[in-house]
């Protein structure tokens, strides 16, 4: 799946891995019973094995545990039953235990893979290297006095995922991919909520490039990168930077970098003679973390449908075309407000509506899927009265920017606004007599050989119905008449 | 076995804490007292020996996912040798 | 007075009981026996106040009938555990003005079973040490003398915790054990010092030194006293995942229960060399005591115990070095104000930790870092499980297994702060317990040439504290030691 980019002397291949930091939906901390939801108060959200009081003991949160056991399972990986909580030792102002409590040698899932598709609608599968549980740090605030820094603890112990790739992404786009992909089926699991904004779910982005069919070259790491756009502003900038560098005679360093959202560039972050010794080792206040083969069969039970196979079902099952199933796949809450509305009813039809109309409006109004005001039995209401003959399908797109806007029912607003199509036969003959009737030069002329009139026809018996009329009768009846 | 100068400067770095110069040569000469005398590990045969990191022989104990802690600001801060309003405060970070 | 400070924890329970003396009377007493002894340099931080409060709700309790187990008894907490509100600084400048907002659990069993806290015991800074010389508040001070009268240390790291016991000073205490500190100062001073099983007592809420060594445990002047703390110390704690989810027996059963067939392992490893000709005469005493008490006296090897001492001095440190990041200067305690967080760090810590902490966490540090790990770090912990499984091996095949607690008696203070190693090697004996997890006892066992205490270990496997109480107090009938040291607040016996 590699792609290559042209550098002044040649040929250059881009490698890519990520280590992305995903915050576990749970109520509580990894290790403390305090409150792990957003947007509290500073230092509230913290408890005295938060704030790392002397004496004070780590104890696990279960439902941390069965989160990252369920993302593993997620990414087909490999879980292992033993996995042991390790010390990474550093000292930074907003880590108050002078250690992040991470797992090191044995991580609780090993290895997987996710599978990408690209918008030329190739697919690829990008491995996983590892998931394991960890801390996450509290938060420094730089910008609230000239010379101090504040603290805020609230995230201070907060469960994180750390999920590192295996360095098989070779383009911008594909770690763009990766990354949506990752963060669906995350969501799909309800075990991240994916807001990258709230830094839910960042990633740190490992960068390097080679001459083709070289070993790997010198990697440096730009982390906690929070949208999809700055990573790909991120690698395309390192790619440029570094073919540069090397084709300017340089070596490229090993080295962390900070990305400038405004800028768009990357910079170093740590000098080299402060090079990190984590000086990791077994945990001492806890034991290793174990489980059977039950516990995680019970997970693999409850796990729900994830996007690569119900796309598979839209596409085969449905008829669906990839894009459609695409679309329709990359949130749970649109898959199954889908599956809502087009049970029992034509999935294509629904497809198009929900992708063209509601997403339209949605878009429009500036607005999420949640909080549409058409709910999916109500679209699937509009799409029964389309299948069944009751409303045409431009009747039927005037009913539904009255359903967006009112949130009425279908039915009731056609009910309302006598909407309903005119599929009586006699009806429509009388009104097809009465434009014949009103204008006799023009059937002349039609009959005379030009046919470009018909649409004339159609058109008046559609204006005399108010659009009512059912357009296929009246052309099949007009048609009789004319060509006696 | 010595640990020289630079080395104690070095570890000492690690563990956030300054040695003065003289500091460090004692530092020095202990920290290569004791290693040598640790030394003596190498005599025991450990081939195939799983390392023990603690005796504890039951499982490890999960709790339940409930907010049972934290809302307790004032006590947090309590001690701590610098606040703003609700904030820890250090001297400033440049990242 | 006096004969209030005659009365162990148990007689004076059973006049609590009766109602022939009150815990207020009590307590007068020990406050009148702490003024007297304020010499010895125990208490860091009485709390007299709470005393009072305490021992005039203990009196309620008898008076309604639902008194608790240790309800009026007086009794001393090691500077390491943390006290609601009241300053915990683990006898370091780092944790001075630290005013804990919660109890340690430990404490808290205590406390509920009806304890009076008499107030904060000096001990060494962190616990590491084994004089008590490493205390920002000076050494406790061994209320036993040499015939020329010097002071002598208390041993460490619970010094404070020993002499307060040994002088009269507290009716019993707490301490804690990571390497012999509880075992080592409570032979040093002549009282019972008892080190449970490794998760037998929460460590929530005790200032961690070593955490898969540190062991809370009780000081008392008998061994069927230590039974009775320990049995409100111990129990489950679901905030300490290390805690062991298990019903605490009750020990006082074993107390004088008979040792009539129990096998007594004697370790030949343990006859090292510079020990003195007093205590190799003790350990021959106490074997032959207990051969007479009915037990089966066995000669067992544990092969790897000369590796124990350097394996816990990579061990303890390394964790150390971990547990001791958190004091930083931004959450609570000391801090050195300076431009950058860096300077503020490294500023702080050299200030506020003494040299011996100083350097325990520059060989942690040393020993977990990048190029070391394996040959220090990970070398030890395979030595550890060669000496755990030393242990597991021999208690095939003994019960318990009988050593001196200590190589010497109380030295003087001053005589070996000079040299860490020389220091370190008074811990030779007891330090394989807590690599092993095992329970351990200091009994009071006899005196040396020069008239100081000398103490008898016992060990047992995990859990079996049953067997070393009653063992303990089968040596303790028959060594018929009298706790006498000539700085005590009165005559304790």
């Amino acid at each position: 799946m590699s792609t290559f980019v042209s550098g002044r002397t040649g040929e250059w291949e881009i490698v890519i891995g990520m280590e992305v930091h995903a915050q576990v939906v749970s109520n509580s901390k990894l290790f403390s019973g305090s409150s792990a939801i957003f947007g509290a108060s500073p230092n509230n959200h913290v408890s005295l094995v938060d704030a790392a009081m002397p004496g004070m003991l780590p104890v696990i949160n279960a439902q941390c545990v069965k989160q990252a056991v369920l993302t593993g399972l997620g990414l087909n990986a490999k879980i292992n039953k033993f996995s042991v909580f390790d010390r990474k030792n550093y000292f930074y102002a907003d880590l108050p235990q002078g250690y992040q409590i991470s797992q090191f040698k044995h991580p609780i899932v090993g290895e997987g893979e996710v599978q990408i598709e690209l918008s030329d609608g190739s697919t690829h599968k990008v491995g996983i290297e590892r998931l394991h549980l960890e801390q996450d740090a509290g938060k420094s605030l730089h910008d609230q006095h000239p010379s101090k820094s504040y603290i805020d603890l609230n995230r201070s112990g907060v469960a994180l995922m750390e999920i590192v790739s295996k360095p098989e992404m070779h383009s911008a786009d594909q770690a763009a991919a990766y990354i949506k992909k990752l963060r669906s089926i995350l969501r799909y699991l309800g075990t991240c909520d994916g807001n990258m904004e709230e830094g839910s779910l960042r990633a740190d982005v490992n960068v390097s490039v080679r001459r083709p069919g070289e070993a790997l070259g010198t990697r440096t790491e730009t982390k906690n990168l929070n949208s999809v756009k700055f990573i790909m502003q991120t690698i395309e900038f390192e790619v440029q930077r570094q073919i540069e560098l090397i084709e300017d005679g340089g070596e490229v360093m090993q080295e962390t970098r900070l990305f400038d959202t405004s800028t768009g560039m990357t910079r170093t972050m740590r000098g080299k003679e402060d090079a990190h010794d984590y000086r990791y080792f077994p945990d001492p206040d806890l034991l290793p973390l174990t489980f059977d083969d039950a516990f995680i069969d019970e997970l693999k039970i409850g796990m729900p449908e994830l996007p690569d196979e119900i796309k598979f079902r839209m596409v085969n099952e449905y008829g669906l075309s990839s894009y459609d199933a695409n679309v329709l796949t990359e949130e749970r809450e649109t898959a199954a407000f889908y599956e809502l509305a087009s049970d029992g009813r034509d999935r294509k039809i629904t497809a198009n509506w929900m992708s063209v109309e509601l997403f339209g409006a949605l878009n429009k109004a500036g607005i999420e899927l949640a909080q549409s005001p058409v709910s999916p039995n109500q679209l699937g209401g509009l799409i029964d009265l389309i299948s069944d003959g009751s409303i045409s399908g431009k009747i039927a797109k005037e009913v539904f920017s009255e359903m967006f806007e009112t949130g009425k029912d279908a039915k009731l607003i056609v009910d309302e606004k006598g909407l309903k199509q005119v599929s009586d036969e006699s009806a429509i003959v009388t009104m097809i007599d009465d434009v014949l009737a009103t204008n006799p030069d023009k059937v002349n002329e039609y009959r005379g050989g030009k046919e470009k009139l018909f649409g004339f026809f159609v058109g008046q018996v559609m204006k005399a119905s108010k659009g009512q009329a059912n357009p296929g009768m009246v052309n099949k009846l007009l048609k009789q008449k004319l060509d006696l | 076995m010595s640990v020289d100068k630079h080395v104690v400067k070095k570890i000492a770095r690690l563990a956030r804490i300054s040695v003065s110069e003289e500091k460090s040569e004692t530092f020095s000469a202990d920290l290569g007292n004791i290693l040598n005398w640790i030394e003596q590990l190498k005599e025991v045969n450990t081939d195939g020996v799983e390392p023990l990191s603690g005796v504890n022989e039951h499982a490890l104990v999960w709790r339940e996912d409930n907010i049972t802690d934290g809302e307790i600001t004032d006590k947090v801060l309590k001690n701590a040798p610098e606040t703003a309003g609700e904030f820890f405060v250090v001297p400033k970070v440049i990242e | 007075m006096s004969e209030l400070l005659k009365m162990t924890a148990t007689q004076a329970r059973k006049s609590l009981l009766k109602r022939e003396i009150s815990s207020v009377e009590l307590l007068n007493a020990y406050q009148t026996a702490m003024e007297k002894t304020e010499a010895l340099n125990n208490y860091v931080t009485p709390t007299l106040e709470v005393a009072k409060e305490m021992a005039i709700k203990a009196d309620k309790t008898y008076a309604k009938g639902n008194a608790g187990l240790l309800a009026g008894l007086p009794i001393g907490v090691k500077d390491l555990f943390c006290t609601k509100d009241i300053e915990t600084t683990a006898c370091s400048a780092i944790l001075k003005g630290f005013f804990p907002p919660y109890e340690s659990t430990v404490t808290s069993n205590v406390w509920k079973s009806g304890g009076v806290m008499l107030g904060k015991l000096n001990c060494d800074e962190f616990a590491m040490g084994s004089s008590n010389e490493t205390s920002i508040f000076g050494p406790a001070i061994n209320p036993w003398s040499k015939i020329d009268g010097s002071d002598l240390s208390s041993g460490g790291s619970s010094g404070g915790s020993a002499s307060s016991v040994a002088a009269g000073a507290a009716l019993m205490s707490l301490g804690t054990d990571t390497g012999g500190s509880i075992r080592q100062p409570a032979a040093f001073c002549g009282v019972v010092g008892l080190k449970p099983t490794y998760g037998r007592c929460s460590r929530w809420g005790i200032v961690a030194f070593a955490s898969s060594l540190d062991q809370a445990g009780p000081f008392t002047r008998t061994v069927e006293d230590s039974a009775l703390i320990f049995s409100a110390m111990a129990g489950h704690d679901q905030k300490d995942s290390t805690s062991a989810s298990l019903e605490t027996p009750n020990f006082s059963e074993a107390v004088n229960s008979g040792i009539e067939g129990l096998r007594i392992g004697i370790p030949a490893e343990y006859y090292v060399d510079g020990m003195d000709t007093d205590i190799l005469n003790l350990w021959k005493k106490g074997r032959a005591w207990l051969e007479q008490a009915g037990a089966k006296v066995v000669d067992i090897s544990l092969p790897h115990t000369k590796y124990a001492l350097p394996c816990y001095y990579i061990i303890a440190p390394a964790e150390a070095s971990s547990n001791l990041a958190r004091y930083d200067g931004v959450k609570y305690g000391k801090r050195i104000e300076k431009e950058s967080l860096d300077a503020m760090y490294e500023a702080t810590r050299a200030d506020g930790f003494g040299e011996e902490v100083q350097r325990r966490i520059l060989i942690g540090t040393y020993a977990l870092s990048a190029g070391y790990y394996d040959a220090y770090y990970l070398k030890a912990q395979q030595v550890r499980r060669l000496i755990k499984e030393d242990f597991d091996k021999a208690f095939n095949d003994v019960d318990v297994i009988l050593t001196p607690t200590t190589p010497t008696a109380a030295f003087p203070i001053g005589a070996e702060i000079v040299d860490p190693i020389t220091m370190y090697l008074n811990d030779v004996f007891t330090v394989p317990a807590n690599l092993a997890g095992l329970p351990g006892i200091s009994v009071p066992a006899g005196l040396s040439e020069q008239g100081l205490p000398l103490g008898l270990q016992l060990l047992a496997p995990s859990f079996r504290e049953d067997r070393i109480f009653s063992a303990a107090s089968a040596i303790e009938k028959q060594a018929e030691f009298s706790l006498a040291p000539v700085r005590a607040a009165g005559d304790l016996q």
